[in-house]
């Protein structure tokens, strides 16, 4: 079975009267292990699908089952538990909290597992470490570039080691080279056994996944594997001086 | 999310809005230290008032004459010289819950002792006088029995008369004079502080009874036997209010007035007096209380607007904590926990405040400071409540955001 799977998914919403149909008769399986990009302009329903799959919303009909759990007839609190347990959030603005350093954003996921604190700790340093942040974990985020930022976003994603990483546009706010480093992390992750979903809109990120899905009108318009690029190559290719 | 987490991320909130955390916390802190300060005040001024009254002596009853008219001419509570001692003598022997009387006539005169003189209230006084009022004698003796059934020309010596006549020269067996009568000092009264009204109850010279009647004040009395006040004592555990009644039958009855009949005299319960003082401190504690009750309903309310704005500005915070997995209760608390917070720190800091302006107050006024634990624990647990009360609506709209609108607000 599957480790995300749509079935006829749809999901409609009434704005001003009229009828939204975000996601319309949407069937998709994603294996664990893949790396998956999901692609369409915007109002294609591709940051819907993230919602729904991110288990932030619920389908109007169809079934979403995560992870073999049937997501639709779920609590709100169940579903916060699922996020919780099974999803690591990636956002384009990062969304650390200013007033806490690299080690409590990281940490923020397992407050709400009930986690010790002393094994929350141990645990955000080294998700901290393995995204390369082991000499930043007490540096607010101010005191961090926007790379190292996202980083800390990754980290804090990996923390509950969730079944898959979803990432909303994770490289929107970075340069080219930072862009092609966060990349090179999530191929890594991915190369690591974690599942990764990207949503973006850049055929430049996109690039990287082994499966491109694209969305126009809240359907599913192509489904088809790619050979991905390797980003770390293309870092040690990239000329030094580019470097901003 | 545990109770532990929740303090310290609530605390972490409040620190980053240093500034505004104190400025809303003001409200409350004022309210509480207000509340404190006025109930230790309170406090202190009415233990001070019971211990005023009770050096004036426990269990006490004054029975002073009537007011008489005089051909239309209305002459004040105790002018008519109905009161003999033999009235006193009879409250004594007839009333079975009399412990002791004590019957007294007040004057002043101007005390002269070799080159010093000093002007004092001179009372005549019999035996009951020392056991009704608990009035020791510090040096020297008191009056012999004799000495006051003839009057003799002997004086005890109020402390504050006793410093200003003859300083540090001990004033026993020494020679004064009131009114040119030569009276030998027997005794030095013991230290007794303010009355109730503030008067300096050592600045006093005491006769026998006799003697100032008939020399010292040499008032022009209509009956030779006449006083011109009772005190009397009831015996302890009985009621003063019986007794009273009992008094006042036994007078009425020996001044042979007629059902109907005004009294012509009147009795005064010192309980009654306490009583009436309890009245009116109760109700400035109920004053206070409502003052109390608006400051912090006004905190309380800064309270809530607060963290209003708190709740708007971190939306998206809020977005990224229910997508991390924070629960709608988590959530909840987290805020709740904010704004009970900012209501008890500043119900301690309250506190704080308030123990010390009562402190400055009571050592200005010279009352005892009188802070009880009770009193702390329940305004800092007070003004928590306050928080919880006001951070609760807060805290369901942050609880009930829709993460995904959450996480797109700007």
């Amino acid at each position: 079975m599957a480790l995300i799977e749509l079935k006829n998914l749809a999901r409609h919403y009434r704005l001003g009267g009229e009828t939204v149909r975000a996601l319309n008769d949407v069937s998709l399986g994603i294996d664990a292990g893949e790396f998956v990009a999901v692609m369409g302009p915007s109002g294609s329903g591709k940051s819907t699908f993230m919602n729904v799959v991110g288990c932030l919303d619920r389908p109007t009909a169809g079934s979403y089952r995560l992870d073999g759990t049937a997501v639709a007839e779920l609590s709100s609190d169940a579903l916060a538990d699922l996020r919780n347990r099974k999803i690591g959030f990636v956002f384009q603005e990062f969304n650390l909290l200013q007033r806490l350093d690299a080690l409590g954003n990281a940490e923020l996921p397992m407050i709400y597992a009930g986690l010790e604190r002393s094994e929350r700790r141990a645990r955000a340093s080294r998700a901290l470490a393995r995204v390369g942040l082991a000499d930043r974990l007490h540096h607010r985020p101010t005191e961090l570039s926007g790379g190292q930022q996202q980083r800390v976003a990754i980290a804090r994603a990996l923390v509950n080691e969730p079944k898959v990483l979803l990432a909303d546009e994770p490289t929107g706010a970075l340069d080219t080279r930072t862009s092609l480093e966060l990349m090179a992390l999530i191929q890594e992750l991915n190369r690591d056994g974690t599942t990764i979903v990207v949503v973006t809109h850049e055929p430049d990120v996109a690039r990287f996944a082994a499966r491109l899905v694209r969305f126009r009108d809240g359907r599913v318009v192509s489904d088809a594997r790619q050979k991905p690029a390797n980003a770390a190559d293309e870092l040690a290719a990239m000329p030094v001086e580019a470097a901003a | 999310m545990t109770f532990l987490d929740a303090i310290r991320s609530a605390l972490d909130a409040l620190r980053l809005h240093k500034l505004r955390s104190a400025l809303t916390m003001l409200g409350i802190i004022i309210g509480v230290a207000a509340v404190i300060a006025m109930v230790a005040v309170g406090g202190g001024a009415r233990e001070q008032v019971v211990a005023q009254i009770r050096s004036l002596g426990a269990n006490l009853l004054v029975v002073i004459p009537g007011n008489v008219t005089q051909s239309g001419v209305r002459l004040g509570s105790g002018a008519a010289p109905t009161l003999t001692e033999d009235d006193a003598i009879a409250i004594g022997r007839e009333v079975p819950t009399v412990q002791v009387v004590a019957p007294f006539m007040r004057g002043s005169g101007q005390i002269i002792a070799g080159g010093a003189n000093w002007a004092s209230p001179v009372y005549g006084i019999d035996q009951g006088w020392f056991e009704a009022r608990e009035w020791e004698v510090a040096r020297g003796r008191p009056f012999e029995p004799d000495e006051i059934a003839r009057g003799a020309q002997v004086a005890l010596l109020g402390e504050t008369v006793a410093q200003n006549l003859f300083g540090s020269v001990d004033p026993v067996g020494e020679n004064i004079r009131i009114r040119n009568v030569p009276l030998r000092v027997v005794g030095v009264m013991a230290r007794k502080g303010q009355s109730a009204i503030g008067q300096d109850q050592d600045d006093v010279v005491f006769v026998p009874l006799n003697a100032a009647r008939q020399r010292v004040l040499g008032r022009n009395f209509a009956n030779a036997r006449s006083i011109g006040a009772i005190y009397v004592k009831v015996r302890e555990g009985e009621s003063l209010s019986s007794t009273e009644e009992d008094v006042k039958a036994l007078l009425r009855q020996r001044h042979r007035l007629q059902p109907g009949q005004d009294d012509d005299f009147s009795i005064r319960n010192l309980a009654e007096i306490a009583a009436t003082r309890e009245a009116s401190a109760r109700t400035l504690a109920w004053l206070l209380a409502a003052v109390a009750g608006v400051s912090l309903a006004v905190g309380g309310i800064g309270i809530m607007n607060i963290m209003l704005v708190s709740v708007t500005e971190r939306t998206r915070e809020i977005g990224l904590r229910v997508a991390v997995g924070a629960r709608r209760r988590d959530i909840r608390r987290q805020f709740l926990f904010e704004a009970a917070g900012l209501a008890g720190i500043g119900g301690i800091v309250g506190v704080v405040a308030g123990v010390v302006a009562a402190y400055f107050i009571a050592k200005a006024a010279g009352w005892p400071l009188l802070v009880q634990t009770s009193t702390i624990v329940l305004a800092v647990a007070f003004s928590g409540l306050v928080g919880v009360f006001f951070g609760w609506y807060p805290a369901l709209r942050a609880s009930r955001l829709d993460p995904i609108e959450a996480l797109r607000h700007t």
